[in-house]
């Protein structure tokens, strides 16, 4: 049965800082398994070594189910242990100013939806969750609105990849398999398959 | 108005238009490595799905690997348990692969264009960033994360928004000197790292049609360095010459009709782009990253930016704070520890030319560790045979074998606590070679050389103008 995913609630984790790589999200060393468990207790290992009350360390966040970033977040390595290791420890769901584009295809791929928002409206929110952690968001993706106070603020995200959460195809094995012929007839016209 | 090579190959490869309004692509040839593959496989088992083309999909090993010998089991039993996974998953699924025992053994961006897998025309995936590499051939190659591994392994195709095309022409001559490396960080640094995203770069001018196969790899390379997903260089000339007589490539007539399919495939001159970048390449000098992205480079010339000055962001004070540099400081003259030629972006036949020519006679600096890594074992022959192990072991360098080693540092080769590394690899992030306080300056074998004998960052024309 296809997971549909539309609302997405609970309190924020303000991330602040542009360009956080992949590498930093989840270091190398803790791509060494054959299965993403765990990979949640290792979220921002090294930055969270280097920085006492990092946002992901800071009990104050523990509950957070909305991370807010900033610029090109996910930059980098392909590794997909980084929005694995995001949603094992808890996040649903991704605002921020832009997204690296295999980070926010990853995400996707995994059913946890990156919206954008802008600059000074991701700024606002890290302040209001800075202030009180205990905030609570709605993010709904039907709406395109991210709820918190009184004011809803406007999030962007491509029509089709917001049809692909509304309608489960998030996990996209099922729809690529749906027509299977169609596949084999491009296996058997492309000039490196066919033969030259 | 004609279309772009990105555009052919993505009309020939279209499946369908999908419900969601993405297109199904087709993707002719899949590249598979231990590391993003073994949750694949699990989740194809999970839900009983075999392997739809195993005969399109090609298997190697080489994040992991010891380049100090191949005795198994490794020492590091989580190592052995990747490299055990991809035996099984490649045994049971019957997919082909080269694994340690093979001469065909390698960084599987080396090895794909090494044996012709690699074609003009292609659509290629890997479960890696750097996959772009394949471009250079003239193929549109996609990194993925592991869920679309298994899609793939599912399908054989991929769902995909449309990308835009911007064409980078590079016009006029490299000094000498100056390295596909040095052209791709220039690019990098001139678009930003995040410049390309919903883009694939299309690198062309008379610098790039110039350059041999190796050069347009490392440049493809390091694509997405620059946010674009997808890299690639029309297929000319150098292409079919490059590729005629591979393992791989087809083989005579047949060689011929393909020549003429791939010059087919090729930008049409009146091709229209959704943005054009031109650079002189006479403008380019080496180049070293002095921050924590590939973006944050300089020439050698050059000073290091300082925090609050023009243009600048809290970005640069933050990786002046962690890379230990003084913002305003040139970056020649920088010390550093370790040098590391090798990875995906420049450890081909050629950059170990170049790195061999700087180091024959000379000696390493006695406070640098410097390592050579071949991309695979069919580079690490073909420099053997040329003695440039020899060249490097008598300067001072360790000659290893095949694999991606210290890019990554997910084998036992990494930098030790706030080390310096010189190094000809792709990524200057925070804690990317395996230390979470290592610092890693970019720049091209050459350079890496260099810095390797005389234990800091210094100008390669100067060294090579001496000999």
């Amino acid at each position: 049965m296809p997971v549909r995913i539309d609302c997405i609630e609970g309190p924020g984790l303000p991330l602040r800082g542009d360009n956080i790589d992949t590498d930093r999200i989840i270091p190398a060393r803790f791509l060494k398994a054959i299965t993403f468990d765990g990979l949640g207790d290792h979220v921002f290992e090294d930055d969270r070594a280097a920085l006492p009350g990092h946002p992901f360390s800071n009990s104050a966040y523990r509950q957070a189910r909305i991370l807010l970033a900033n610029d090109n977040f996910g930059s980098g390595s392909s590794r997909e242990h980084a929005p694995q290791a995001l949603k094992r420890w808890g996040i649903e769901a991704c605002v921020g100013e832009s997204f690296s584009e295999i980070f926010r295809g990853n995400s996707l791929a995994i059913g946890l939806p990156c919206v954008s928002a802008s600059h000074d409206d991701v700024e606002r929110l890290m302040r209001l969750v800075e202030a009180a952690p205990s905030t609570r968001f709605t993010l709904s993706l039907s709406d395109r609105t991210l709820r918190v106070d009184d004011a809803p603020v406007a999030v962007t995200i491509d029509d089709p990849v917001r049809d692909a959460f509304l309608t489960g195809t998030w996990d996209a094995t099922g729809m690529l398999l749906d027509d299977f012929d169609l596949v084999r007839g491009v296996a058997s016209r492309v000039p490196y398959i066919r033969g030259f | 108005m004609g279309k772009t090579l990105l555009q052919k190959v993505w009309d020939l490869h279209t499946v369908r238009a999908l419900p969601t309004g993405q297109t199904q692509l087709f993707i002719g040839l899949h590249l598979i490595h231990e590391v993003t593959t073994p949750q694949a496989f699990d989740m194809l088992r999970t839900r009983g799905i075999g392997v739809a083309f195993p005969d399109r999909t090609f298997a190697t090993t080489d994040h992991i690997i010891p380049t100090l010998g191949h005795a198994r089991p490794f020492q590091d039993p989580l190592a052995e348990a990747m490299l055990c996974a991809l035996e099984r998953n490649c045994a049971e699924y019957d997919i082909p692969f080269w694994n340690l025992d093979s001469d065909r053994q390698g960084i599987v961006h080396v090895i794909g264009p090494e044996l012709g897998l690699t074609q003009p025309g292609m659509t290629i995936a890997c479960g890696d960033s750097h996959t772009s590499t394949h471009g250079a051939l003239g193929a549109v190659a996609f990194g993925i994360g592991t869920s679309q591994v298994r899609d793939v392994l599912a399908s054989q195709s991929l769902a995909f928004d449309p990308f835009k095309v911007r064409r980078i022409a590079v016009d006029g001559a490299l000094a000498a000197g100056v390295f596909a490396k040095d052209v791709v960080l220039e690019i990098i640094h001139r678009l930003g790292v995040q410049g390309g995203v919903g883009h694939a770069y299309e690198y062309g001018g008379t610098a790039v049609d110039r350059m041999s196969i190796d050069e347009r790899l490392t440049i493809c390379n390091m694509s997405i360095e620059g946010g674009a997903r997808v890299g690639y260089v029309n297929p000319d000339q150098t292409t079919f010459d490059y590729l005629r007589g591979r393992p791989f490539a087809p083989e005579g007539e047949a060689f011929d009709r393909a020549v003429s399919w791939w010059r087919s495939i090729a930008s049409d001159a009146d091709a229209d782009y959704d943005d054009v970048v031109e650079i002189a390449a006479a403008d380019i000098e080496p180049r070293v990253t002095w921050g924590i992205n590939p973006g944050q480079s300089v020439g050698i010339s050059e000073r290091i930016p300082s925090a609050g000055g023009a243009g600048s962001t809290g970005a640069v004070a933050e990786a002046l704070e962690f890379m230990g540099l003084t913002g305003g400081a040139p970056i020649r003259g920088t010390r550093v520890d370790v040098a590391f030629v090798g990875s995906c972006t420049n450890s081909r036949l050629s950059d170990l030319r170049e790195a061999a020519r700087v180091a024959r006679g000379q000696r390493v600096a006695t406070h640098v560790k410097a390592l050579v890594v071949p991309g695979s074992q069919a580079v690490q022959r073909a420099a053997e045979r040329e003695g440039l192990d020899q060249v490097f072991r008598d300067a001072g360098f360790e000659w290893r074998g095949a694999g991606c080693s210290m890019c990554l540092a997910m084998n036992p080769d990494r930098l030790n606590g706030r080390e310096v590394c010189a190094s000809s690899s792709n990524r200057n992030f925070k804690g990317r070679q395996g230390s979470p306080t290592g610092r890693t300056l970019l720049m091209s074998p050459a350079m890496v050389a260099a810095a390797a004998l005389a234990g800091e960052v210094t100008d390669v024309r100067d060294v090579l103008t001496e000999s």
